[in-house]
């Protein structure tokens, strides 16, 4: 297998966009891969971590900024013909049946009518859409829709089959159920495709699927670790072994040192004024914490049983107890999540107590939350436009990140009572409307 | 469904940018030129002279024909210049710049105050007069459908979802045939409402389009139009009657025949992907749809049409967007350097066109006589709301009365303003009443429905949940309506409001001057300068009163509507 050339080689990939204040902003940097024939690579990270900017370099729908992207040897500058796409939303267009879905890539072949049809309805008779030929993607539940997600992918026998979180949008018995059809397939062999690159941010389904998995930091993103499975498929998720490998990627993506975990822009675990602040709201923390305080946990918990036991996936999980270790309430290490003084104070308060011990975790520890409060001490009227504060952050950061930095600090502002703010006027204050 | 906004709303940072003054002089020059040219050519109009068209309602049928005859040519070169136009405004950024502002002055331009120039224009342009005459007409009509259905394409191909764009590019798909496969499915439903929309305005431009007169000459096409305006200057009440039956029988017959089957097609189109709501029926639909007669006819159609789709070997994928990146490079620098030769060109010529035709007390009169206008605008339009909101909402609240209410608006909103001239004048005349205030009303006459229809649509959007919750907590009477309905259907209502404005002013070059036989009256407003200038041939007056009637329709657009559009979605938008 190792002998075959590769299907797909990235070398030295980034990807930025132009900011405001001139500098710019890195998505991706530094990406190293490549896909081997019959493998599956599995890329996982964070919303923010550039996977799906990685994915849309390697369908050639984007120009990266840096670095290349070599396709069987040539260099990907347009969507190449054996590079089909599976998204996360399906994007099966609505005003076209099932077969005409299918049939969509296939005309854009050029291929003869009788030929395209042949080929429609044995891909939709592989992926078990049976009976449906004329269904409209209206009428089909979110399960059936992303399976015609997958036929309109095969049937033009691509090479490589890019998916794009294409579970992440069902609910878990469908997911899990299409998961296992589609591993099948492909262990079968049944599946015209050589090579298969799957984004998510679920842990578990890169565990199950993947022969590889790279783990990807955020802000920008890069590669930080990569983990070989060689468990035999089909896999167990009660393995010991894959319980194993699911501990050690918790465990690689909290680690201390240039950890996805730290929100800060050097991998810090104290934020700075132009940190980027994850928007979550005091009640998901609020609620975090009383779980955490309480058995099985008290006080402690080991972050993929903790997951489990809540149904969070890592885009879910990480934000909170990021958040948590942020404002010190808690503390992230090695896959575990701890409880700080603070922390079990707080689940021990009452609702008054709370905020007056969030005021006090907030200006302490969010330097944001404390420049608004200090802006608008120092003005005599004690009102600051919005303005003030986004033109601000957008020096340091990307619109988007700016925007919902201020958000999230204007939320835990409002919710410890420590400024104001009017959506109307866009106006942060000191007063509290009496 | 809810219309889209008839303004542009892109960016709202600034309340007018470069390419918005760039927009406005290459108006200007448009209109100068126009002027211009049919200044020169005014002379040997006077030669035609054609025979007036008869009363007797039997020529009515082959009136009504070449009418609708009329409208669907200009529709046709109304949907090409959608796809071109709002196509390439939405797939070039340099186009879009200039191309989104044009737009949106181009449609604040009262084109009815123009007619008679393009006639002149057009006239001199085709080889046989009459022939001139009917281009005019169908420009005119034209004009009145266009803007809008473009405006309409160009906002829906930037919403086309990224995933479907990113699909059909990934599978490959060619330019041409994407559009066709997804930029055109997409627009659909939007564009179809917005044809209906059109083609109820542009009865107001058949009657003033068919029947002109310039200076001293006058110009009928045959249709019904003309019908309409020989029936007023005859005074001929039976005429009257006559022609409204026909209208209300053509209009009918556009709804059963062209629309109804339209709208159920494209039912498909909707992008919602969920099941709900009850599908649109149309009869002609479905004896289309079944017959095989029809199947025949159209299959080797569909393999054609499907075969202009196949990719030809030339066909390239589109390339991969490049990566972002500051600068435009020297493109951009050279488009800007362009833009300001331009604009210097045109400044130049319209200041050569007005300088010594026009004092500064002409400008001053015009700007006076628009505020008249603007007055009469901003009374009707509140007048109308008081009375068309709280209607609205309790027809939209009530499932069964919208249904039978909707075709009833349609068929008013269609309504020229001209067939109500015999009452208004004879009242005014009889009762001695000041014309200035009561001629007024002939300007909302056909444009108030647009605020019914959407606050109508509004209020069918209330969500149940919400007005189960007033109906929990004994929300009633006037709370209710301050709490809830108004709320809800606050955005609905801005965008109506803004389409009712904007055709008020254009209908006011008609209504503010109406005559009955040879009873003519008239009201101080910029509409009425318009026309008296046109009657007199004065086109440099014309021009000008066209130029502050835009500036003002484009001025209350920018400082009242957009910030009210604005505030209304970011506040009451549901969901």
């Amino acid at each position: 297998m190792t002998a075959a050339p590769a299907l797909l080689d990235i070398h030295g990939l980034r990807q930025s966009f132009p900011r405001a204040d001139g500098g710019e902003h890195l998505v991706l940097d530094g990406v190293e891969l490549a896909l081997q024939q019959g493998q599956m690579v599995g890329l996982l990270g964070r919303t923010g971590s550039g996977k799906s900017t990685l994915l849309r370099l390697i369908a050639g729908l984007a120009r990266p900024s840096g670095g290349t992207v070599t396709y069987l040897g040539q260099p990907v500058l347009a969507p190449a013909p054996g590079i089909a796409m599976v998204f996360q939303s399906f994007a099966l267009f609505p005003w076209l049946t099932v077969l005409e879905n299918v049939q969509l890539g296939l005309e854009a072949l050029g291929l003869p009518e009788t030929e395209i049809r042949q080929r429609a309805l044995a891909a939709i008779d592989l992926i078990g859409l049976d009976g449906y030929e004329s269904a409209y993607p209206r009428e089909l539940s979110g399960g059936m829709r992303q399976r015609v997600g997958f036929a309109r992918a095969l049937v033009v026998h691509p090479n490589i089959l890019l998916m794009d979180e294409p579970f992440s949008a069902l609910d878990v018995l469908t997911a899990e159920t299409l998961r296992t059809d589609f591993l099948e397939l492909w262990g079968e062999g049944k599946l015209p495709i050589k090579g298969v690159i799957l984004v998510t941010h679920n842990i578990e389904e890169a565990v199950l699927m993947c022969d590889r998995i790279l783990l990807f930091s955020t802000n920008p993103g890069r590669i930080i670790s990569e983990i070989a499975v060689d468990l035999k498929q089909p896999r167990n998720r009660l393995d010991p072994l894959f319980r194993d490998l699911v501990e050690k990627i918790y465990v690689a993506m909290t680690a201390r040192k240039a950890s996805p975990v730290a929100i800060g822009t050097a991998g810090e675990r104290t934020a700075t004024i132009d940190t980027v602040l994850p928007r979550v709201s005091a009640n998901l923390l609020s609620g975090l914490i009383e779980t955490l305080a309480v058995a099985p946990f008290n006080g402690k918990a080991d972050l993929p049983v903790l997951a489990d036991e809540l149904h969070l996936e890592l885009d879910e999980l990480f934000p909170v107890s990021e958040s948590l270790q942020l404002l010190h309430f808690a503390e992230i290490e090695g896959g575990d999540i701890k409880l700080t003084d603070a922390g079990k104070q707080f689940a021990e308060s009452g609702m008054d107590d709370r905020k007056k011990l969030f005021q006090r975790q907030l200006l302490a520890y969010v330097p944001l939350a404390a420049h608004v409060r200090r802006v608008l001490q120092e003005r005599t009227n004690h009102v600051a436009p919005k303005s003030r504060f986004l033109d601000e952050l957008e020096d340091h950061m990307s619109t988007d990140d700016a925007e919902g930095t201020l958000r999230a600090v204007t939320a835990w502002g409002r919710f410890a009572e420590v400024y104001a703010y009017d959506d109307d006027s866009g106006a942060f204050s000191l007063e509290n409307p009496s | 469904m809810r219309v889209n906004v008839p303004i542009s709303v892109g960016g709202w940072a600034r309340l007018f940018t470069r390419w918005d003054i760039l927009a406005v002089l290459l108006i200007l020059g448009l209109l100068v030129f126009l002027g211009e040219a049919s200044r020169h050519l005014f002379e040997p109009l006077a030669e035609l002279q054609q025979q007036p068209p008869s009363l007797d309602p039997r020529h009515l049928p082959e009136y009504a024909a070449r009418t609708t005859l009329r409208m669907l040519v200009a529709m046709v070169f109304s949907l090409i210049f959608t796809f071109t136009y709002a196509t390439f405004a939405a797939k070039n950024k340099y186009a879009e710049r200039i191309l989104v502002p044009l737009l949106d002055i181009l449609q604040s331009v009262p084109i009815l105050g123009f007619i008679s120039v393009t006639v002149v224009f057009f006239m001199e342009l085709a080889p046989g007069r009459v022939l001139g005459a009917e281009y005019a007409a169908i420009f005119a009509i034209f004009t009145s459908q266009a803007w809008n259905m473009a405006f309409s394409f160009y906002q829906s191909l930037r919403t086309v979802p990224a995933e479907l764009e990113e699909a059909s590019r990934n599978f490959r798909l060619s330019p041409w045939m994407s559009f066709w496969r997804l930029d055109v499915p997409f627009a659909m439903p939007q564009l179809i409402w917005n044809m209906m929309m059109s083609m109820s305005g542009s009865w107001f431009f058949v009657v003033a389009s068919e029947a002109i007169s310039v200076g001293n000459t006058t110009v009928t096409l045959p249709g019904v139009g003309s019908y309409i305006a020989l029936a007023i200057a005859h005074q001929d009440l039976k005429a009257v009657a006559w022609a409204i039956a026909t209208m209300l029988v053509v209009i009918l017959i556009y709804d059963q025949v062209l629309f109804r089957p339209l709208v159920a097609w494209a039912d498909r189109f909707r992008f919602e992907q969920e099941p709900g709501g009850v599908a649109p029926q149309s009869w002609v639909f479905d004896v289309l749809r079944r017959s095989r007669i029809v199947e025949r006819l159209t299959e080797p159609l569909g393999k054609l049409w499907r075969a202009s789709l196949r990719p030809r070997r030339l066909d390239k994928p589109l390339p991969a967007k490049p990566a972002p990146r500051r600068s435009n490079g020297w493109i951009g620098v050279l488009f800007g350097f362009l833009a300001i030769a331009v604009a210097a060109y045109l400044l130049w010529r319209v200041a050569e066109f007005f300088i010594g035709a026009i004092t500064l007390g002409d400008v001053g009169t015009a700007l006076l006589l628009g505020l008249a206008t603007l007055i009469r605008v901003i009374v009707l339009i509140a007048i109308a709301t008081v009375i068309w909101v709280p209607i609205g909402v309790y027809v939209g609240t009530r499932p069964r009365v919208a249904n039978m209410v909707q075709p009833v608006a349609q068929f008013l909103a269609a309504f020229p303003a001209n067939l109500l001239f015999p009452i208004f004048v004879s009242v005014i005349v009889a009762w001695r009443l000041d014309p200035n205030i009561w001629l007024s009303p002939l300007m909302i006459l056909g444009t108030q429905w647009y605020i019914l229809f959407n606050v109508i649509a509004g209020a069918s959007a209330i969500p149940a949940e919400l007005r189960a919750c007033g109906v929990n907590f004994r929300v009633r009477g006037w709370l209710w309506w301050r709490r809830i309905a108004l709320p809800a259907v606050f955005p609905y209502y801005v965008t109506g409001a803004i389409t009712a404005s904007g055709g008020s002013w254009n209908a006011s070059i008609v209504a503010e001057v109406a005559s009955w036989g040879n009873q003519h009256l008239q009201a101080a407003g910029l509409g009425a300068y318009i026309a008296n200038e046109t009657e007199a041939g004065d086109f440099h007056r014309v021009v000008l009163g066209i130029i502050v009637m835009s500036l003002y329709v484009v001025l209350i657009n920018r400082v009242f509507w957009r910030p009210l559009y604005f505030y209304a979605e970011r506040k009451f938008r549901l969901g």
